[in-house]
């Protein structure tokens, strides 16, 4: 069966979606992520859809609902390499994706989620008042 | 008067070489002749045409409805010749005259063959000058609808030209909007600004509303929807210069701006990017040898 790769890099997970989504597809990454996250502890996913040229309300709320999953997972996600006519399509439906990170490409999404572990720690290591 | 049958057919028949004669001379006189737009040759060519399909079309001996299948190649010549007039820059008069002159050389020929017969000839004369004043209006229609569609090309190109994205900083887009920002220009601001942040991978963009004398609420959904559409992308969007008037008709139109980051001027949101980007801009350093 058709499936989308997910690769590890340190603490990260990194999806890069290159085929057209499709409902099953879009399930089974999502119950495929869900895994990895637990079993590699990531703190982090990013998903590049730059490849994708739609994106449909149904993939849309997976994304979310990825994200939120990975949330409570305590993984942050960024969703990087949108392109114009998917986010105008996406605004158009009033779908905004709140509380999904986004980033206009990869090197940024990661920069993204690198500062948001950097924050994390530093909190951690503050001392309690 | 009802059992009469027309002549009109059988003048067009029997004296087409000289209507066509005739009704050059007519257009050679009349405004229709633009020398300096086109040449003669061309004109008795279209002319020669015109009486060929006219006379055929007459044929069908319905001289009323024009809608008729059998005026379908007279109309769709109309068309095309008023089409190319409206192009070579002829005035709507002058080509509603190229159909309507034709009048005069048919009313010669129609006084000839009803000589002495005053109703008949008044009854086909009547005829002639409603079909001709048709075909008169529906090459005007079609003149108009040419010009209409020159003017929408026009105003497309405008649009294009109205809405500059420029680059402020590597880094951030800046896009000024001067003048009424309806939905439909709205939707060209998105795209534009769209396609460049993807294009530059620009991190902020500021959209610059100082020059939008109102706003209703489709054109404050269209900026919200540019900026969830901004937001989507990975980028952040400023929306800098709101005039006093339109801060107003948010308010009272009662459109949430939560979550947009607005700014008084551009120069604001400037300040704001940078930040946004962790840059800063402080006064040059003097170099130690220089003089105060």
């Amino acid at each position: 069966m058709e499936r989308i790769p997910i690769l590890r890099m340190g603490e990260f997970l990194l999806v890069t979606i290159q085929v057209d989504m499709h409902d099953r597809l879009a399930t089974v990454l999502q119950d495929d992520l869900a895994n990895r996250i637990s079993a590699t502890r990531a703190r982090g996913v990013l998903i590049d859809i730059s490849a994708l040229d739609m994106v449909d309300s149904f993939i849309a709320r997976m994304f979310g609902d990825i994200a939120q999953m990975a949330r409570v997972m305590d993984a942050e996600t960024a969703l990087v390499g949108m392109q114009p006519s998917v986010a105008i399509t996406l605004a158009e439906m009033g779908v905004s994706l709140t509380g999904v990170r986004t980033a206009l490409n990869v090197e940024k999404g990661m920069a993204l989620l690198r500062a948001k572990m950097e924050e994390e720690r530093a909190d951690d290591h503050a001392p309690a008042e | 008067m009802a059992t009469m049958k027309t002549r009109i057919p059988e003048v067009l028949e029997r004296h087409e070489a000289e209507i066509l004669s005739d009704w050059m001379k007519e257009q050679a006189t009349a405004l229709t002749q633009r020398p300096d737009l086109m040449k003669e040759s061309e004109l008795r060519k279209e002319s020669t045409k015109f009486l060929k399909l006219f006379r055929e079309a007459l044929a069908s001996n319905n001289l009323i409805d024009i809608q008729q299948s059998f005026w379908e190649p007279v109309r769709e010549f109309i068309g095309e010749v008023s089409r190319s007039r409206a192009i070579q820059g002829f005035s709507p008069s002058e080509t509603a005259t190229f159909v309507l002159s034709l009048k005069q050389p048919l009313f010669t020929r129609l006084r000839k063959i009803h000589e002495g017969q005053p109703d008949y000839l008044f009854e086909d004369l009547w005829n002639v000058t409603v079909l001709l004043d048709k075909l008169g209006l529906y090459s005007v229609e079609n003149f108009q609808k040419t010009r209409e569609d020159v003017i929408g090309r026009q105003q497309k190109e405008m649009f294009e030209l109205s809405t500059p994205v420029v680059e402020l900083w590597q880094g951030i887009l800046g896009l000024p909007i001067i003048g009424t920002l309806d939905s439909k220009r709205s939707q060209q601001v998105m795209e534009t600004l769209l396609n460049r942040l993807a294009e530059t991978q620009s991190e902020v963009a500021v959209i610059d509303i100082t020059g939008v004398p109102v706003m209703d609420t489709s054109t404050a959904q269209h900026l919200l929807k540019t900026v969830t559409a901004t937001r989507l992308m990975g980028a952040d969007c400023i929306i800098s210069g709101i005039r006093p008037q339109i801060a107003q008709t948010i308010v009272h139109l009662g459109v949430n701006l939560g979550d947009v980051t607005t700014k008084a001027s551009m120069a604001g949101a400037l300040a704001a990017a940078f930040k946004r980007m962790g840059l800063a801009v402080g006064p040059a350093r003097r170099q130690s040898g220089e003089t105060a």
